[in-house]
């Protein structure tokens, strides 16, 4: 068999999900975020919901996250992006509505609405992606880096006395009585993104089915702020962001 | 007996060389472009050797920017 016999349309088993466009996306080299962007793609395709979606973006890296997909989006606020969601799916409560927040955006200036949106059990999915760093300003601190990380703020590490502890939204989401599927995943490996792309599945059915609010969170790496290689970030999330960041279903309904 | 050949296509100005592919494959059949770059200046992915290739799709599954297409056949 020759190359050109094989490099057929019929034979075609992967490529580029349909709904996501030609627009070369402007992350990093190795970035979570192309992975993530990927599967919600395949899950919205495979659900077959293109025309009946509405994603929210956040500010952060993922703010033109609207370039990438074709399906309706709405820019929010920074941090504000749970409580238009919770405006879009009360006003179109046959649309899937999902947000698409970083940790400077959910877990900093967005803590309260996505801690009352979780709370109030909003029909919509969060989809929370987790690097530990603030990727899209130059690597400073987050509320989410672990304890002894360096970056740009905490040159030394982050100190607890002076800094305080990393703040793990998930786990406070699985005490709120409002969340029905609350999860935590990561895409480093296949088996990891297969995971992940259940997760994100099963969030988006229970938002279509209506119940209760969803959280996934996808604990990602920042090679340009870890000031390292694609592979090698991946290599430090497992040894150290797994630690703190346990993976899994944390709740489901 | 038969025997599964794949092959992929890399959409080379979209890539940017982030080199996941090439940890992911597991016959180690990817490598990054050696003196040639696209024109953002990223050194592109490639399939020097494609005829061990399996057709597993864990390169275009890991890839960020969606840029590898997968063909499979089963070759009787």
């Amino acid at each position: 068999m020759t190359r050109e016999e094989l490099i057929l349309p019929e034979n075609l088993v992967s490529s580029r999900p349909a709904l996501m466009n030609e627009a070369p996306m402007h992350y990093c080299p190795g970035c979570s975020h192309g992975m993530v962007h990927k599967i919600i793609a395949e899950v919205i395709e495979e659900m077959q919901l293109e025309e009946r979606t509405i994603g929210v973006c956040p500010v952060g890296c993922a703010v033109f996250a609207y370039r990438y997909l074709d399906i309706d989006w709405q820019e929010a606020a920074h941090g504000r992006a749970p409580a238009v969601a919770t405006a879009l799916k009360r006003l179109w409560s046959d649309r899937l509505v999902f947000t698409y927040q970083g940790d400077g955006d959910l877990a900093c200036i967005g803590t309260c609405e996505t801690i009352h949106a979780l709370n109030r059990g909003e029909k919509i999915t969060i989809i929370f992606i987790n690097n530990a760093i603030y990727g899209m300003t130059g690597g400073q601190m987050a509320p989410t880096t672990l304890v002894g990380m360096k970056t740009a703020t905490c040159p030394y590490g982050r100190d607890v006395e002076l800094h305080g502890y990393p703040l793990n939204i998930t786990d406070l989401a699985v005490n709120l009585e409002g969340t029905a599927f609350v999860s935590r995943q990561s895409v480093h490996t296949v088996a990891a993104a297969r995971k992940a792309k259940r997760a994100i599945r099963q969030a988006f059915e229970n938002s279509m089915n209506g119940i209760g609010s969803n959280l996934v969170e996808i604990v990602s790496t920042c090679s340009s702020g870890w000031k390292t290689d694609p592979a090698k970030a991946n290599e430090w999330m497992e040894e150290n962001m797994f630690k703190h960041y346990k993976l899994g279903d944390l709740k489901t309904v | 007996m038969s025997k599964i050949r794949g092959a992929i296509v890399v959409d080379t100005e979209r890539c940017k060389g982030c080199g996941l592919c090439v940890v992911a494959c597991p016959l180690r059949l990817i490598s990054l472009a050696k003196k040639k770059v696209n024109h953002k200046g990223y050194p592109y992915a490639e399939q020097p050797d494609w005829e061990p290739c399996i057709g597993c799709t864990n390169c275009a599954v890991v890839c960020p920017d969606g840029c590898i297409s997968v063909y499979r056949k089963k070759e009787e």
